[in-house]
């Protein structure tokens, strides 16, 4: 695929993506013209692309929905769920069409063929009134203008008057390919190929143009359009651009002008319908007189003005049609373009390689800085620091996506799943604005796709249920996200029935899973359904239970160093929560050392330190403020040998709404650090989540806090199990908190 | 190639610029050697601009010279051209007529 044609599918998925939203606002906002005209724009700029990489199938497909769109804008269709159903499958077509080109393949195969056929024969009996040969693309008029030769013409057509140049074909150049282009961006109506300026037998050269065309053309494009189709010819051939409504009498210099001769042309002309025999004869005439004055008005409707009063009015009109249509449009388009770049994702990533680098490199000079002891040479490597601290963030912004168009996606999917299970959802989007790493959107969607289908399928109930439960007809679904301790949170919450507990352990006991005399928390049991081998193969339904489980869901997520986990109340709802590290490349940290090594914690999961008081060796819990904290020791979890220092120091860490402490021997402040990740050997090693090199040159483990705490908690769970927490809680000691922030 | 019987020529490859200068001479050989020449395009790949440019010329020539010009076979990239370029009326030669998309 070449560049063109790839540039050319990936503006028009955006294209397509902005369509798709459009057509799904406009069910709501039926009357929203702005959204219209955006939809309709979308449609148009995938035909105009379509035809300049002379993709014909995709071109010729959205010209009718471009039509439909167009009827539908001029309020000449309501606007209808069936038309949305309808105009949403085009838009799905037009992305099959894409994946063709995108394929390489000349023609898409029989079944999506017959598939576009399908769809245009609907738009056509439905839409378009029956007529299957209305292909004309509309154009605004203004008014039918009254010609000054009497009688109405169809002037309200551009008419393009283009001989090439000799050398045109010799310089690789197409005139075809130049109609092509043309053609794309509206519809020729008449075209009449000349071949008058071609010599004798003798004397033709096969590898010169020789060829002209006189071409009325209908389009919205302005004439910097059209002459910007010729802009590679522009030197090589002579093009004469008549906007529509032009006054007669500058056909009849295009006709003067013209190598055939006047007579030639002027037929021409009048058989392409810009102008009628007698305008000819009379404007032939007019100026055989050599009068300076414009052809008096033959019915007293007309106003005879002078010629150049004509002209510039013309000039004018012209002018103000072609830029108060177009202008806003384009000044819009400008400027959007103006904001975006696109860029390699391979670039990007390079960047914040070196950015990783130069982080390593800084904090290293840093610390030679410091140690050196000069004053100057600290302050100029803690101002260098700064900006690098800030460049890493800027970078790492730059990969940051908004997590918005991944949810919007989901109103076709809750809108078309809906509909098909016979149920009223409505989808409600909040915390779209939140920003997460691209690389982690992109493996976001299917495990969020399943989980909303899920809630359509299963979760939320039909609506005469709904109303027998004293629940709103309309169902409510829920995608929301924010931020949370250097995570992001995606829930997905629906107000359905809810996770039957007791099916559910029911289920986990003939599986196998649990062991039927296990007491489990009402938590626990409902997160069974993320184990593997809690297939729901006897629900499967069209919709969600294609074979995938919550288990790939949950497998899914946690390739991404992310967790997931499901809240329910029976009868009231379920939210299922996603959470999720905000960038797979960079952390703050925080430094701490056991024995000789040091460890990283991210900073982000960093609540508080305390120091280790008053704790029994064997204990593994102590009372902060009140509360139970359980904690793991660094020194016996990692086997650092070593002497146990008079003082040691918690670190409470903080992760989905749980804190545990770990406990190291010093805390050596913050530091931030560009995450290695580890080899694969060590790939099933749980607590450490990476490695980084310190300004010193060591390796520091970063710790996975995730796995830490669960650990933790776990651990202690099951020691405490059979007495109270209360009661073993009163004997930790916590002394000298210090807050970090 | 070009397979040529009496009266008759069959074009077996594309019509574009850098066959023209021989298509060229082909074209007129074969006409100047008949009163009543038909042309095959079916097997015409590319057409352009300079290949129709040659259809142009011979149908000139054929005109000019009182003879008859039948083009008894399109392939579908002359047909799609001939279309475009309204040709069709121009050389009068029957045609299955396309449906525009």
């Amino acid at each position: 695929m070449d560049e063109l044609t790839s540039t050319f599918v990936n503006e028009s998925r955006d294209q397509l993506i902005a369509m798709e939203d459009g057509l799904l606002r406009l069910e709501q906002n039926p009357d929203d013209a702005d959204n219209l005209g955006a939809i309709f724009r979308a449609a148009h700029t995938i035909k105009g692309g379509s035809g300049v990489v002379e993709c014909h199938f995709i071109e010729a497909f959205t010209h009718k929905v471009e039509n439909v769109l167009d009827k539908l804008r001029n309020g000449e269709i309501p606007v209808s769920g069936e038309l949305s159903t309808v105009m949403l499958e085009c838009c799905d077509h037009l992305g099959a069409l894409l994946d063709v080109l995108a394929a390489g393949s000349p023609h898409p195969d029989p079944e999506v063929q017959a598939r576009g056929d399908a769809l245009l024969a609907t738009l056509t009996e439905q839409f378009l009134g029956g007529s299957a040969r209305d292909d004309a693309l509309p154009v605004e008029h203004s008014s039918e203008l009254e010609a000054s030769g009497g009688g109405v013409v169809n002037t309200d057509a551009w008419h393009i008057s283009v001989r090439f140049g000799p050398g045109v074909l010799r310089k690789g150049m197409d005139p075809l390919s130049f109609l092509n282009f043309l053609a794309s961006l509206g519809e020729i109506t008449a075209i009449n190929t000349l071949a008058d300026a071609m010599p004798a037998a003798a004397e033709m050269d096969p590898e010169s143009c020789y060829l002209g065309f006189e071409i009325h053309f209908q389009t919205r494009a302005s004439k910097a359009q059209i002459e910007q189709v010729f802009e590679f010819v522009r030197d090589e051939c002579t093009l004469y651009i008549l906007p529509p409504h032009s006054k007669i009498n500058e056909y009849i210099t295009l006709i003067n002008e013209s190598p055939e001769g006047p007579m030639r042309l002027g037929e021409i002309l009048v058989r392409s319908g810009a102008l009628t025999q007698a305008e000819l004869e009379e404007g032939l005439a007019v100026q055989s007189r050599s009068a300076g004055v414009e052809v008096e008005g033959a019915s007293p409707a007309q106003t005879p003005i002078g010629e150049i009063l004509v002209e510039q009015k013309v000039v004018h009109k012209e002018l103000v049609e072609a830029a108060a249509s177009r202008q806003s449009v384009l000044s819009d388009k400008k400027a959007l373009d103006a904001r975006m770049i696109r860029v390699q994702a391979d670039k990007l990533d390079q960047l914040i390689d070196l950015v990783g680098e130069m982080v390593i490199a800084g904090a290293g000079a840093n610390l030679l800085a410091q140690r050196s002891g000069q004053s100057d040479l600290m302050e100029s490597t803690s101002v260098l620091l700064r900006l690098v601290e800030d460049i890493r963030d800027s970078a790492l912004q730059l990969r940051m996506v908004q997590i918005g168009e991944t949810f919007n996606r989901f109103n076709r999917v809750v809108r078309d799943n809906a509909r098909e299970m016979g149920k009223a959802i409505d989808l409600v989007i909040t915390g779209a604005e939140t920003e997460l790493d691209k690389s982690v959107v992109e493996k976001l969607g299917d495990p969020l796709m399943h989980l909303v289908r899920n809630a359509i399928d299963h979760g939320i109930e039909s609506a005469e249920v709904r109303a027998a439960r004293g629940k709103p007809e309309n169902g409510t679904l829920q995608l929301n996200a924010y931020h949370d301790s250097g995570s992001i949170v995606i829930e997905v919450i629906d107000d359905g029935g809810g996770l039957p507990r007791d099916k559910i352990r029911q289920k986990a006991i003939d599986k196998g899973l649990i062991d039927a005399a296990a007491t489990l928390s009402d938590h626990e049991i409902i997160n069974l359904i993320f184990e593997a081998g809690f297939s729901t193969a006897d629900q499967v339904t069209n919709i969600s239970g294609r074979g995938v489980g919550m288990d790939v869901v949950k497998r899914n997520i946690q390739s991404l160093r992310g967790s997931v986990e499901v809240l329910t109340a029976e009868g009231e709802g379920s939210t299922f929560t996603i959470r999720l590290p905000l960038t797979l490349a960079i952390i703050d940290g925080f430094l701490t050392g056991v024995g000789k090594a040091s460890y990283v914690v991210p900073l982000d999961s960093v609540v508080e330190c305390i120091e280790l008081a008053n704790v029994p060796e064997q204990r593994n819990y102590l009372n902060l403020r009140g509360e139970v904290l359980p904690f793991v020791r660094l020194r016996e979890l990692f086997g650092i040998g070593g002497e146990i220092p008079s003082r040691q120091n918690v670190v409470i860490v903080q992760y989905a709404g749980e804190k545990a402490g770990l406990v190291v021997d010093a805390l050596l402040g913050e530091f931030q650090t560009v995450i290695k990740p580890l080899g694969v050997l060590f790939k099933h090693l749980r607590g450490i989540g990476g490695s980084t090199i310190l300004g010193t040159g060591e390796v520091a483990l970063i710790l996975d806090v995730p796995a830490l705490v669960e650990r933790a908690i776990s651990i202690e769970g099951e020691r405490l199990a059979p007495g109270t927490a209360a009661t073993n809680a009163r004997t930790g000691g916590a002394h000298e908190s210090v807050s970090i922030h | 190639m070009n397979a040529t019987t009496a009266n008759r020529l069959a074009i077996r490859e594309d019509m574009t610029i850098y066959q023209a200068q021989a298509q060229k001479e082909q074209l007129l050989a074969a006409l100047a050697a008949t009163e009543d020449l038909e042309l095959d395009l079916s097997g015409v790949g590319e057409m352009d601009t300079a290949g129709l440019q040659l259809l142009l010329l011979l149908k000139r020539e054929v005109l000019q010279q009182g003879k008859q010009l039948k083009i008894i076979s399109h392939s579908p990239s002359v047909q799609h051209l001939f279309d475009f370029c309204n040709l069709v009326g121009v050389f009068g030669d029957p045609m299955l007529i396309s449906a525009k998309p």
